[in-house]
């Protein structure tokens, strides 16, 4: 039984007993091998992949049903994972070119990255606790990495504040479930939920208030309006790599979580919570598109347009439907690869050893380095939106799946919102073909960040050849989530 | 070897075009020029294959290459009819173009995008040899777009002088207009017959002689209209009167393509159009009519403009006008063969006339006014030569090939014995003084006199390259032997078996009848012919004196003739202002006032607004944020209860 369930559970254990091995190895060697240390967490991180995409202990739940591994977990798993292992290897020479080259930088990540791990494969409201607050808090330390500046600091502090904020809403928002329901596993709450409907009696007040208050905890975790405050400060201030590891697998693991909720345990309550979901969606797109106008950092930019991409993503989940979660993974997925890769430009934006952060930085890179040039010119348009890249094919599911579940008005408002949004991802595009040239970067990127780039741009041209196979995927993943 | 003909010269456009600065100045004009003389010398292979039959009637064949559309009923190939009709204009178009691209090799010495000339040229040539050789209305129409193309690339060839293009403009957007008919005419053929190719409609016309056709509420003749809007397509492309406003602003143009498109060629397709689709307007009386009045006013209207112009090739482009009026009045009486007949004859002495005037001009260091001119005859006494060769012809003095087109034509208009007959007669014969008229002012203003040129143009006068001359003296043989050679074949005794069945025409025609007008019908355009020749040599060598005078007494009169009949002022007033002013409003008061100022000016205004407001929320303290956080939670909670009653 211990044995089943460990195997379940196994990514996870290798990813901690991982994380101790180096932890000592660092300790003991010091911050001369950081970058072993890097390098080595890399590995540990494809390890883990492997293990969750070959599923060893196979669909179940495990340790007293506190945990459960399936096709939907092991699809977020591989997403969070890519995230954290492309941040994790172009963290290599940025943090020693940042002056933040300490051993203790790779474990927070992967500490962070068992958390995520850990509350996606959450089957309890106790254990989904336990994991978010693992992955936030190693959040909280890596923002604030950069201790000898302000402006770290203060996003570091300004995180952690509002963190705990929403972790107290959340905390808040369980004990009231577990008070009028009388459980926290995931299984128990949907069978008890739903046999309340069953027999139409009232719901009780207490559940109710308790579902918002979770999902306020959650909106908070994937920065959605009007939970996102946090976002733009948090970006702009914090190192790049971290906040290239924000937009990226923490998202993911908290949209992933935030489906699982709603769609298993609350499933019966979709009637309820559908309207705080269209509301927050609605809400996230009109904030990202219109606010991200205004801005000239790059960085800021980006943590509207993420607020304005978990706009989108949530359109998915506020349909309710099957064909909703499997919209909402696809875009997921999608989010990530262009994400992954416009903050790989970011990270190549150096001049003289320093980083810049000006969107205007950015002029005349057509001509200092056109592939760079044309890559970011491929992410932007894709995140507007333009047909055939492959985030036009995200939004066209989500649009999809929620047209087909009546949401005719979020869906028109969704595309005028990408329509705004397409004016300054574009204005990127043209800033950099058209301006009169600004100084160029730096050319010693290095190859990893460079080959990420690569990568993810010949996927955001090429995939959607190959959408298929992760719209299979998805089809897969969502059907564990509604049981099928 | 038909397709040969028409293919050649594409192939000589492409490599020109495509490949001119690989291949070099020399090399494109030896592609095309080549490939156009080989063309030319395969028309006139098939030409007299037609021309010696005698046995029985020519027949038209028909050469397959692709098939084009196919769309339900609407079945459309790319197909070559080759008949006499075809053939004549084969003939006419091959060998004009050779010459022109021989001569351009002279004329164009100097300047810098030869390969780009000549593949224009060559172009043209296609597709006016796709115009010809048609097999149905819409492939006609495609060569008829083709050479409206070409004019328009060719007389703005010298895109750097304003007024080239202009000229180019005018002429493309007047086009266009005659093109607007000519496109309702064969949805109206298609509509009615249910078919596009030529022997569709010529087979099922007979049956629809008394169609008609429900348009604005009221039944109209169909065959009439259909007739009268692809009338108004020849009109525009032939330069009659009211569409004509363009053709002597196209004089922009080098002169080679003067005398190769607004001279000899495409200005004729309007011509030969109504003669290919002769059986449909045999339908039409009233088609017809309208063809010869239209035809009568456009040659007295021309001619009369042609007696107070001073720029030389503008003389001979309102002359080429007034010439194509003869050929559709001749058309217009029923007497096709005539009409062709004239365009032949025509295209030879026009084409001379104008590259002549093309070496005058090219002597006189590109001066095209002929105030500046005169006394020049013994500096260049083979052009001069060849001009009055030219002029002869035109003015229809015998044996020259004027003289029997000419004749023949307004025999057939008096012979008609109609109304528009008569007045079509009646002006084709003051059309042919004037014309006689003002050829001999061209000549005498030109050639003679004392010079009023400055002295140092005067004294570098020179005879053009034997490239330029060796082309005019072609054209010049065919000026002089054409009209009484090929009289027997167009209207004489052998039309029948020439002619088959491209054209319509019968025993008891209209050609018939002209041959036995009185005799004083066929001495009168040669006695109007000399008295205008005569009585320029009095006005212009004699008692020099004379023009002023009569300018000062009709001085309102020369005024209206002098400024084209007030066409273009009218046109200006009636069409173009307006349509500024439209334009004007809808761009200022439609577009900017309304459309921009609520639609993309605004919303992106609003939307920059929003965006400043939205990123003012953000105000760095954390006690907003999670005030904000707080509130939402709240309101989502209201929210809640307000839209469920629990």
């Amino acid at each position: 039984m211990l044995y089943q369930d460990a195997l379940r559970l196994l990514p996870e254990l290798f990813l901690a007993g991982s994380i101790i091995v180096l932890l000592m190895y660092g300790v003991f060697s010091g911050d001369s091998k950081t970058r072993s240390v890097v390098i080595l967490s890399f590995a540990t991180i494809v390890a883990a992949a492997v293990l969750v995409w070959r599923m060893p202990g196979g669909e179940g739940v495990a340790f007293a049903e506190q945990f459960q591994s399936d096709t939907f977990t092991r699809y977020a798993k591989i997403l969070v994972l890519i995230g954290a292992g492309s941040c994790m290897i172009m963290s290599m020479r940025y943090i020693e070119r940042a002056n933040m080259a300490r051993f203790e930088f790779p474990i927070l990540f992967l500490f962070a990255t068992l958390g995520m791990m850990m509350m996606i494969s959450a089957n309890d409201l106790m254990s989904l606790y336990m994991g978010l607050e693992l992955q936030s808090l190693a959040l909280y330390v890596v923002a604030a990495f950069r201790r000898d500046t302000l402006r770290s600091t203060e996003a570091g502090l300004k995180y952690f504040v509002l963190g705990a904020l929403s972790s107290g809403m959340l905390l808040y928002g369980i004990s009231l479930v577990y008070g009028f329901v009388g459980t926290t596993g995931f299984d128990q709450l949907n069978q008890v939920i739903a046999g309340l409907r069953g027999e139409g009696q009232p719901l009780p007040v207490g559940l109710v208030i308790g579902l918002v208050f979770v999902a306020a905890g959650l909106a908070f975790k994937v920065s959605a309006v009007p939970f996102h405050m946090w976002t733009p400060d948090v970006y702009e201030g914090a190192p790049t790599i971290v906040t290239a590891f924000f937009a990226t697998a923490p998202k993911i693991a908290a949209l992933a979580l935030f489906v699982r909720v709603m769609s298993e345990p609350f499933a019966a309550l979709t009637d309820q919570w559908q309207q705080i979901l269209v509301f927050v969606a609605l809400a996230s797109m009109i904030l990202g598109a219109f606010a991200a106008l205004s801005q000239s950092n790059i960085k800021r930019l980006m943590a509207y347009s993420s607020i304005g991409h978990v706009g989108y993503a949530l359109v998915g989940l506020a349909a309710g439907t099957q064909t909703g979660v499997e919209a909402v993974l696809v875009y997921m997925a999608i989010y990530l690869i262009m994400n992954i890769g416009t903050f790989a430009c970011i990270l190549c934006m150096r001049r003289e050893g320093r980083m810049v952060e000006a969107i205007s930085d950015l002029a005349g890179l057509s001509k200092s380095q056109p592939m760079m040039a044309l890559a970011l010119c491929i992410f932007m348009f894709s995140m507007a939106g333009i047909p055939p890249l492959l985030g036009f094919w995200g939004k066209w599911y989500v649009f999809a799946a929620a047209l087909d579940a009546g949401l005719t008005w979020l869906v028109i408002i969704g595309v005028l919102a990408s329509v705004v949004g397409a004016f300054y991802y574009i204005r990127i595009i043209k800033i950099m073909y058209f301006d009169e040239a600004a100084e160029p970067f730096d050319k010693d990127t290095g190859a990893e960040t460079g080959f990420v780039i690569g990568l993810s741009a010949i996927a955001v041209v090429g995939l959607f050849v190959f959408l298929a196979p992760l719209e299979n995927a998805a089809k897969l993943a969502a059907s564990a989530v509604f049981g099928g | 070897m038909e397709t040969a003909i028409v293919f050649l010269p594409l192939f000589g456009a492409i490599i020109a075009g495509l490949f001119g600065r690989k291949i070099g100045d020399r090399g494109s004009q030896f592609v095309t020029a080549g490939s156009l003389v080989v063309s030319a010398v395969l028309s006139w292979i098939v030409f007299l294959s037609f021309a010696g039959a005698h046995d029985q009637p020519n027949q038209s064949t028909t050469i397959h290459l692709l098939s084009w559309i196919a769309s339900g009923d609407f079945q459309l190939d790319w197909a070559l009819r080759i008949d006499t009709l075809t053939a004549v204009m084969l003939v006419v178009v091959t060998t004009v173009s050779a010459v022109v691209h021989i001569y351009s090799v002279g004329y164009m010495e100097d300047d810098p995008s030869k390969p780009r000339f000549m593949a224009y040229l060559s172009l043209f040539t296609f597709a006016m040899l796709m115009l010809v050789t048609a097999d149905n209305l819409v492939q006609m129409f495609f060569g008829w777009e083709g050479v409206g193309l070409c004019s328009y690339l060719l007389i703005g060839f010298w895109y750097h002088k304003p007024e080239a293009n202009a000229a180019a403009m005018k002429a493309f957007i007047v086009n266009r207009v005659g093109d607007f008919g000519f496109a309702l005419g064969i949805f109206g053929c298609f509509f009615l017959f249910g078919t596009v190719s030529f022997d569709g409609i010529f087979a099922a016309a007979p049956n629809f002689s008394d169609a008609t056709l429900l348009f604005l509420g009221t039944e109209w003749h169909a065959p009439t209209i259909i007739c009268i809007l692809l009338f108004i397509g020849a009109m525009g492309k032939s330069a009659q009167i009211g569409l004509h406003t363009w053709l002597p602003d196209a004089m922009e143009g080098p002169t080679p393509v003067s005398a190769l498109i607004h001279a000899a060629t495409m200005v004729t397709a309007g011509v030969f159009m109504v003669a290919r689709l002769s059986p449909l307007f045999e339908l039409s009386d009233t088609a017809l009519t309208l063809v010869t009045y239209v035809g009568g006013m456009t040659a007295i209207f021309a001619a009369t403009i042609g007696l107070t112009q001073f720029d030389i090739k503008r003389v001979i482009a309102y002359s080429t006008c007034s010439q194509l009026g003869y050929m559709f009045f001749a058309l217009g009486v029923g007497a096709y063969g005539a009409g062709i007949f004239h365009l032949m004859t025509h295209a030879f002495f026009k084409a001379l006339l104008f590259l002549g005037a093309g070496c005058v001009i090219h002597a006189m260091h590109h001066e095209q006014d002929m105030r500046k001119m005169g006394g020049i005859w013994k500096k260049i006494p083979m052009t001069y030569a060849l001009m009055w060769i030219g002029s002869l012809a035109l003015a229809g003095i015998p044996p020259f090939a004027g003289y029997f087109s000419k004749d023949i034509v307004l025999e057939a208009a008096y012979a008609a014995h109609s109304g528009a007959g008569n007045f079509a007669f009646a002006m084709g014969i003051a059309a042919a003084f004037l014309t006689a008229f003002y050829s001999w002012r061209l000549l005498l203003m030109t050639f003679h006199g004392e010079t009023r040129a400055d002295m140092h143009t005067f004294d570098h006068a020179h005879e053009a390259p034997k490239v330029m001359m060796l082309p005019l003296i072609v054209l010049a043989l065919g000026a002089i032997g054409s009209g009484y050679i090929a009289y027997e074949w167009f209207v004489g005794h052998d039309r029948f078996m020439f002619w088959g069945a491209s054209i319509v025409q019968s025993a008891d025609d209209i050609i018939e009848h002209a041959h036995h007008v009185p005799l004083w019908v066929k001495y009168l355009p040669l006695a109007v012919g000399l008295a205008g020749i005569a009585m320029a040599y009095v006005c212009y060598l004699l008692i020099p004196s004379i023009p002023g005078v009569i300018v000062k007494t009709f001085k309102e009169f020369h005024a209206f003739l002098f400024n084209k009949w007030y066409f273009d002022e009218l046109y200006d007033l009636i069409f173009v202002r307006p349509a500024k002013w439209l334009g004007h409003v809808f761009w200022k008061r439609g577009d900017g006032d309304i459309i921009d100022r609520f639609g993309p000016d605004g919303v992106s205004s609003l939307a920059a607004k929003i965006g400043r407001r939205a990123s003012a929320l953000q105000s760095g303290y954390v006690y907003h944020y999670a005030f904000a956080m707080m509130i939402g939670v709240v309101a989502l909670i209201t929210w809640y209860f307000l839209g469920h009653s629990v």
